[in-house]
């Protein structure tokens, strides 16, 4: 019994430091942000890796999505002869929700892990510690181009995910089923507002890119120095990074609506 | 060196399109507007407003003018409906605004039938004619009640 209470004493010890650590990770990188020297070609070339390569995967996802949506919505819409209703389903679901949500997982899986896994072999073969030695701050001149690119990519990924979704659920719905396409188009517009639906998506997507900046390169930083540390930090960034969108898009959603 | 600059350009198209795709979606879809046209602010207060709600489109003859954007009841607790009106549109004094429903299901939306007078509205002036919404639940009880009656 009193193992058991000091097993839990030790777990949220454990996690209140784990917490402390980020975030003095975070006012770390947040304090180098001004410092000079400028990395902005790092800064670019972390863009190119984060965002550039992320396009396809983005927009092809959000295609696909928007295709599903028209096919599945059309269908339940039509039983109750509401078919006008798609664009506005389709919009006000992919820009409030779908497009913020999945482009923060799909990104997370496609640039986060790989940020960390990054990361974290540098500093398995010592290169941070290279760097420390040369009198140059790893977190100025490694992480903090990537979670910059990751926080600046995000916001853009999630816009080309909402285009290419709307698209493709217009394909479905006006091509394959025969909805006119001004009405589709009209029923996205009069229902997407620019206060409510598109400022939510452009904070969460902001957020998440955010929490995920900083979770791929704390979790680099942070991992056991060999070959099983790297892989178990890629896998933690995974899951953290996803758990900590759903969990955010629910807090911004309910206060949202207050 | 090449290579640098190619890079480059590819992510400054990638910003620049991911930029376009979200000013797409503010201006656009999102329907944003700068300097917004001017507007003026009609009441038309109704005995019954139906399943009418804010920011649903005013129109005349179809045309979109505006929308609804206030609701709230009068000094005598009648539904006050505000509708803010491009400033463009001559609305002749006379004219009524009505509620009517696109569709049988569809939204509820205010048409505005114009009037002849050479007068036009203004700005915080008042519908004086007006037509409540049309509702299917009243009209299947007067039926119903209609039926009783002739029996």
């Amino acid at each position: 019994m009193i193992g058991l209470i000091r097993e839990l004493g030790a777990q949220v010890t454990t996690g209140v430091e784990g917490l402390g650590r980020v975030a003095r990770f975070g006012g770390h990188l947040l304090s180098s942000i001004p410092r000079p020297p400028s990395r902005f070609g790092f800064f670019v070339r972390a863009l190119f890796d984060a965002g550039v390569l992320s396009v396809a995967l983005i927009c092809l996802s959000g295609f696909t999505v928007g295709m599903v949506l028209g096919l599945q919505l059309y269908t339940t819409l039509t039983r109750f002869g509401a078919e006008e209703g798609l664009g506005a389903v389709v919009g006000l679901s992919l820009v409030r929700e779908l497009g913020p949500v999945l482009t923060g997982l799909l990104v997370t899986g496609r640039a986060g892990s790989a940020i960390t896994a990054e990361i974290g072999a540098m500093k398995s073969t010592e290169q941070l510690d290279g760097l420390r030695m040369m009198a140059i701050d790893p977190m100025h001149f490694v992480a903090l181009p990537r979670a910059l690119a990751l926080t600046i990519a995000m916001p853009l990924l999630n816009g080309l995910f909402i285009v290419f979704a709307i698209a493709g659920a217009y394909g479905v719905g006006v091509w394959r089923q025969g909805l006119d396409g001004g009405v589709y188009i009209s029923g996205l517009e009069d229902a997407v507002l620019f206060g409510d639906d598109v400022g939510q998506s452009l904070l969460k997507s902001l957020v998440f890119g955010l929490l995920l900046g900083l979770i791929a390169t704390f979790k680099g930083h942070s991992c056991a120095p060999d070959a099983a540390g790297v892989a178990r930090a890629t896998t933690s960034t995974v899951v953290t990074a996803s758990v900590c969108i759903l969990l955010a898009d629910y807090v911004i959603t309910a206060l949202w609506s207050t | 060196m090449q290579n640098h600059a190619t890079r480059d350009l590819i992510v400054g198209l990638f910003v620049l399109v991911g930029l376009a795709t979200l000013a797409y979606l503010s201006l656009q879809v999102g329907g944003i507007e700068f300097g917004a046209e001017k507007r003026i602010e009609l009441a038309a207060t109704f005995d019954d407003i139906g399943g009418l709600s804010v920011r649903a489109p005013v129109r005349i003859g179809g045309v979109k003018i505006g929308q609804v954007s206030d609701i709230s009841l009068d000094a005598e607790s009648r539904p006050k409906v505000t509708l803010a009106v491009d400033a463009s549109v001559a609305i002749s004094n006379d004219s009524s605004a009505a509620i009517r429903t696109a569709g049988l299901l569809g939204d509820q939306f205010i048409s505005v039938e114009l009037g002849a007078e050479d007068d036009v509205l203004a700005d915080g002036d008042s519908f004086t004619y007006t037509e409540s919404a049309f509702s299917i639940d009243k009209l299947v009880g007067r039926l119903v009640h209609d039926a009783g009656v002739s029996d």
